[in-house]
């Protein structure tokens, strides 16, 4: 694929935000807030910074791999996904709705190209990431291992144990991503279990910490990728912070918890999509 | 007693389901590169330190972290890796549950859940330690196999077995030293149960290491003139219900017998059989809603209602009903 500048990753990235908005509108469910604030990190991720192919296969050997651990925000990734080639855009329609592959939250029961694992019950993802990437340390695969996860879901315990292996035995393949847009679905993350600092509690378990201040400028999050990408094979895990707005690209929705799980009525999603130009053609 | 009767199967020799296990993993390991292990800082209690030391780059140490190891092995999995977990089963079930259903069983991972230290027969550790509801929980998943071999031979079989199954699988063995009276060359097939024991009378389908039990009930029964037949039910999913009911065709009633619950367990696999089937008279061998205790193995099948002579009793039972 050639490689797009950031004018055209920025055009993706409003498409992507149409098809998040049209899919959670259509069934009236779904969780439109996270995805539309990890919008510019998905498309960065799957049309400028991995190594992938829409031709999909589980074992994914010399590409990299992404794993979304709050499986949650499925709509941001099935629309990169379909936008990448792995489905016929078409199918955005059928999120969510009985017989779909776009089960509402990710899912491997229907086979659904892109998806390695299922998610959503929370906090499990950076162990199933950890263990990919140690099988490909194993096969001397030198590809990376991404994950996502949200911040609220640092508050699941089993993070913490993925947290403490990862350093001790040296998964240095791996570039773990916090979308730290400060909210969770009771409300901000500081009221309801206040997740203090990050960035030290994941240095003292002996991880490199970066920090993404502007995660929803497509240039500074690819930075950062880049930048992890740099840090990575030094013997330590990678952490990117990534600091979003949930909501972001919707004036009405950003920077609030009330978008977490709602969807758009005909009139919101109107106003919605006028403020997003319709880059890539709707589904 | 044992030595009186006229016993089916005999033994010389006693070991630990666990060592089987072990011993299993080793040779799997050896036949199969993609074979790896993982432990919850019990790899001496699993026997797994064979493996660890003849291949250390394929053995992951996690730590006291049950939950972590089982996303570490779905995300080993999909590469092509066939990890084999080790920890005790109390550890490798209820406390993971959500784990292995989203990450392992919902997935499809080709994740093999090795759990030691199961049922009663765990002995002094006591209850907190002696799950009587993980073959329930696990027969529950969709996708998972679920087997629970009676010696240490079979568990070794059973072992290397799974390495050549494609999907997720709960295997349970123990800790106790038993009698080996299963041959060491035997053919393991998932799924398949075994007639050890041809009878006219009475069926008793047992699992695990209440088979041995069954072995001595049937000549106990014999010498009280009763023909026991007796099935070695060690895949408890997916159920052989075929051999469940040509045997209950022939004899008409039935016993189960399992170091677990029996709600939830084998005796419910094996009702739901029957009741859909051919509603034969059903005495259920197992614990009976309630959590063990401290004491040795043997005390604890006593006062637990688990060993032969409650399958005696429970083969006298089923037969006056019928």
């Amino acid at each position: 694929m050639e490689k797009k500048s950031t004018e055209q990753l920025q055009e993706v990235a409003s498409q992507v935000r149409r098809d998040i908005l049209r899919m959670v509108h259509q069934v009236q469910s779904g969780h439109p807030g996270a995805s539309l604030g990890c919008t510019e990190f998905f498309t960065a991720l799957y049309f400028d910074q991995l190594k992938h192919d829409s031709d999909f296969k589980m074992e994914g050997k010399n590409e990299d791999l992404f794993f979304l651990s709050n499986g949650h925000i499925s709509p941001v990734w099935y629309s990169v996904l379909s936008r990448s080639g792995y489905f016929p855009i078409e199918e955005m329609s059928t999120f969510r709705k009985l017989n779909s592959r776009l089960q509402g939250h990710p899912a491997t029961e229907e086979d659904l190209p892109g998806i390695r694992i299922a998610s959503g019950s929370l906090g499990q993802g950076l162990s199933v990431a950890i263990g990919a990437a140690q099988a490909k340390k194993i096969d001397g695969d030198d590809r990376m291992v991404y994950v996502l996860m949200g911040d609220g879901e640092q508050e699941e315990g089993q993070i913490w144990e993925a947290a403490m292996y990862a350093a001790h035995w040296k998964v240095d393949n791996l570039i773990a991503t916090i979308d730290l847009n400060r909210q969770q679905i009771d409300g901000p993350t500081k009221e309801i279990m206040d997740l203090i600092d990050l960035r030290a509690k994941y240095e003292s378990f002996g991880w490199t910490v970066i920090d993404t201040e502007n995660g929803n400028d497509m240039k500074s999050v690819i930075e950062g990728l880049e930048k992890a990408k740099s840090l990575a094979g030094k013997g330590k895990p990678v952490l990117n912070l990534l600091h979003t707005e949930m909501g972001f690209g919707v004036d009405f929705m950003v920077g609030t918890h009330k978008w977490h799980g709602i969807a758009p009525n005909d009139q919101q999603l109107a106003d919605a999509l006028a403020q997003l130009s319709e880059t890539l053609g709707d589904y | 007693m044992e030595k009186t009767l006229d016993l089916k199967f005999n033994y010389t020799d006693k070991k630990d389901t666990r060592s089987g296990f072990g011993d299993g993993l080793l040779e799997a390991g050896r036949k199969n590169p993609n074979v790896v292990g993982l432990c919850a800082d019990l790899i001496g209690s699993l026997k797994m330190g064979a493996f660890q030391k003849e291949f250390p780059e394929r053995f992951f140490q996690t730590g006291i972290a049950e939950a972590n190891m089982m996303g570490i092995a779905a995300g080993l999995s999909i590469s092509g890796k066939i990890p084999f977990t080790g920890t005790f089963a109390n550890f490798s079930t209820g406390r993971v549950y959500d784990q292995i259903r989203q990450s392992i069983a919902y997935s499809d991972k080709n994740v093999k859940i090795c759990a030691s230290h199961a049922g009663l027969t765990l002995g002094e550790d006591g209850a907190t330690h002696q799950i009587l509801e993980d073959l329930g929980m696990m027969k529950m998943l969709p996708h998972m196999t679920v087997i629970n071999p009676c010696d240490y031979n079979q568990t070794k079989a059973a072992t290397m077995a799974i390495a050549e199954h494609e999907g997720p699988v709960y295997l349970r063995f123990g800790r106790p030293v038993w009698p080996i009276f299963t041959p060491a060359d035997q053919k393991f097939e998932i799924g398949k149960a075994w007639k050890m024991i041809d009878g006219k009378d009475v069926t008793i389908f047992a699992t695990g290491h209440l088979v041995w039990e069954a072995v001595i009930a049937e000549a106990m029964l014999r010498e009280e003139g009763i023909s026991a037949e007796v099935i070695n039910i060690h895949t408890i999913k997916p159920l052989d219900t075929e051999a469940i009911l040509d045997s209950v065709a022939k004899t008409g009633c039935a016993v189960s017998a399992e170091e677990h619950q029996y709600n939830g367990g084998l005796g419910d696999s094996i009702a739901q059989t029957l009741i859909r089937n051919n509603p034969a008279p059903l005495e259920y061998v197992g614990v009976d809603d309630s959590f063990g205790e401290s004491g040795t193995p043997t005390q604890l099948l006593e006062k637990y209602g688990l060993n032969a002579a409650n399958i005696v009793a429970a083969a006298k039972r089923a037969l006056a009903r019928k």
